[in-house]
């Protein structure tokens, strides 16, 4: 076990009220696997990502659980503990490549830094491997590049630096915050392949925060879905899209228009939208727009259950198997 | 096949990026470049593309936002090219954009009645006593409550706000709408519901859309036929059916291979192109596919592809046809 967060909370204290961003969420990541997280703006999935991180933005706030990394405690360590372990065991890809990297430096110059500061390499060593990292990402004439200032390269070119960033100092952990959104399909494919053979030649722990499910069939091993800042359905990528469980998982699926869908039929549509984070209904945060809403739903918020390692939060599936099975 | 709406011919669009003494350009990016397409009555069209290819430039061409650099723009047997701009103007009611964006194409210090009230008002469509009743009804046609009118744009989910620019764009009865990328920065649930709102109201005002999108999923869902576009220029156009089930193109099969196949199996085998798209600055003579293509061989070096009619209403642009 790489990294266990346990029932972590983090809120945002605003001027109407507190937002729980990310409430009571656990889950675990093992060594070599890639984890994703999906969900709509607002769901929870990059503040989680943050968490990990400890870098909540003001007027945001861990307020609860714990964050275990190789067995420590993240949240207790202080920021200079917090900050060697950035970007040497843990580090983070962003979604925007051009606003992640500075723009009045050059690529060598930024990949240096962090691999001078956290392995103690020589300027000369430094470099060295910077080229190397560059190379390994599929970066053409490397060394040449590496002298280039960020707005020289494209969004592709860019990503590519970031995750030649990321992994320079060979971490352990990686998390990757919609690290293709901003990019075209074709390149999209490649830094997906890429981070693929990352993953096989380190040895590393991903996790992948997307929006996209496509993203998430193509990469991920295992999925968590996220709505309103819980965990609403977890399995393996396979029983995830062969026996999806939560009507919210069910309803992003089918809505979805398909490559290999031929009819002419319209779009299955989730109706309404995202409740507003200050005035959450009470009991299930999906039971307005829910095809199968119940009375019930509307009162209590369900646990989340777990039945062969597929976790669901409905009520739809708390008592018999059989009738679950139905659903399908 | 019904009438031709908008004929598209040989259009395109040049930026000169710099000028040496004399204001002769010496370095020109090439947005659009030599593109023919037409779109017929009740249609839409689909225009595909990555970034840079220039889709987005022939939208803006369309609705008067940008003058084509050469080529000609028939809407409905008119020249739209060779008018002046006051009589250009006129046609602008005709063909109306949705934009990608709904966060920055709505004005923020405008309550949403007033926001789609104000193109009534510009092409003087209506006397002022029945604006009231027009908007009410476009807010309806839109799926969105009268109540609503008097908010202002912030009040809005993202969704929502694409619906006020819809309802912005149908205020002055358009024929053709040009939606630009109307669904990429929505949520996926609410972009079920946005692209079913098109569908709709496609069939009951009769409209025809020119679809720009990057995501060839949505476009596929949309769309009657599709115009695949390379680094401004056009490389493939077919119906939907045909281009998705036998796309011919190199770099339509690459396109579409690399789209990620949602659901358990991992089993297809993509295209996965080298390289980035290159500069549309000075682009090279020839194919400009050439650098990233897979299917290249000796004989490309050089040579100029056409868009050709390979099968019926099939079009491509690459060497690997025109042999026959």
């Amino acid at each position: 076990m790489l990294l266990e967060v346990n029932h972590l909370k983090t809120e945002f204290q605003l001027k109407h009220g507190t937002v729980k961003a990310v409430d009571d969420i656990s889950f675990s990541l093992n060594k070599g696997e890639i984890l994703a997280i999906v969900g709509e703006s607002g769901s929870g999935k990059s503040v989680t990502s943050l968490s990990v991180m400890g870098l909540v933005q003001e007027p945001g706030e861990v307020t609860g659980g714990e964050i275990l990394f190789k067995g420590e405690d993240l949240l207790k360590k202080n920021k200079s503990e917090m900050q060697a372990i950035r970007g040497d065991q843990i580090s983070m890809i962003f979604q925007e490549p051009m606003t992640s990297l500075n723009p009045v430096y050059r690529i060598k110059d930024q990949i240096m830094e962090s691999i001078m500061t956290h392995m103690k390499l020589s300027k000369k060593e430094a470099w060295e491997r910077a080229v190397h990292m560059l190379d390994i990402v599929g970066i053409p004439s490397p060394a040449e590049r590496a002298k280039d200032y960020p707005h020289q390269m494209s969004g592709g070119m860019r990503q590519r630096v970031m995750t030649a960033m990321a992994l320079s100092c060979r971490p352990e952990l990686l998390i990757a915050d919609e690290p293709t959104t901003a990019l075209d399909v074709t390149i999209q494919a490649q830094i997906l392949d890429l981070l693929y053979h990352m993953r096989e030649k380190f040895n590393m722990a991903v996790l992948l925060i997307t929006h996209d499910l496509g993203v998430v069939s193509e990469a991920a091993d295992r999925v968590i879905v996220m709505y309103c800042g819980k965990i609403v359905e977890e399995a393996d990528v396979r029983t995830l899209f062969e026996e999806t469980m939560h009507p919210y998982t069910l309803g992003l699926l089918r809505s979805i228009p398909r490559l290999e869908d031929e009819s002419e039929e319209p779009l299955y549509m989730i109706k309404g939208m995202v409740p507003n984070p200050l005035k959450m209904p009470t009991g299930c945060a999906f039971s307005d727009r829910c095809d199968k809403c119940m009375d019930r739903c509307r009162r209590e918020m369900p646990e989340l259950i777990e039945r062969n390692g597929h976790k669901v939060r409905c009520f739809l599936y708390e008592n018999e198997p059989e009738e679950a099975e139905k659903h399908e | 096949m019904s009438e031709v709406l908008v004929e598209v011919k040989n259009l395109a669009k040049y930026f000169n990026l710099e000028s040496d003494f004399f204001g002769r350009p010496t370095s020109v990016l090439k947005a659009v470049d030599d593109v023919s397409f037409s779109i017929h009555k009740g249609e839409a069209f689909g225009l595909v593309g990555e970034s840079g290819c220039g889709k987005t430039t022939i939208g803006k061409m369309l609705v008067n936002l940008y003058t084509p650099t050469r080529g000609e723009i028939v809407f409905e047997g008119t020249d739209l090219t060779k008018l002046s701009e006051e009589k250009r103007r006129g046609f602008c009611k005709d063909i109306q954009l949705i934009f990608q964006d709904p966060y920055a194409s709505l004005n923020p210090r405008m309550t949403v009645g007033d926001i789609i009230a104000e193109p009534i008002k510009i092409n003087k469509l209506l006397p002022s006593n029945e604006i009231e009743k027009r908007v009410t009804y476009l807010l309806n046609c839109v799926g969105l409550a009268n109540h609503q009118r008097n908010r202002y744009p912030h009040e809005f989910s993202g969704g929502q706000r694409q619906r006020v620019g819809i309802a912005r764009a149908l205020a002055v009865q358009p024929k053709l709408i040009v939606c630009d990328e109307p669904v990429s920065a929505l949520d996926v649930s609410i972009q079920a519901q946005v692209l079913n709102l098109l569908d709709e109201l496609k069939e009951e005002f009769g409209l025809t859309y020119l679809f720009i999108a990057h995501g060839l999923n949505v476009v596929k869902h949309i769309s009657d036929r599709v115009g695949v576009m390379y680094l401004g220029k056009l490389v493939e156009i077919a119906p939907k059916k045909e281009l998705y089930s036998n796309p011919l193109h190199p770099y339509t099969q690459a396109l579409l291979s690399a789209i990620p196949f949602i659901g358990p199996t991992k089993s297809k085998q993509r295209i996965i192109l080298t390289g980035d798209v290159p500069s549309p600055i000075n682009p090279p003579e020839g194919c400009r596919f050439c650098s990233r293509c897979f299917k290249k061989t000796d004989a490309c070096d050089g040579y100029i592809p056409e868009l050709r009619e390979v099968s019926p209403g099939h079009f491509v642009s690459c060497r690997l046809y025109d042999e026959t």
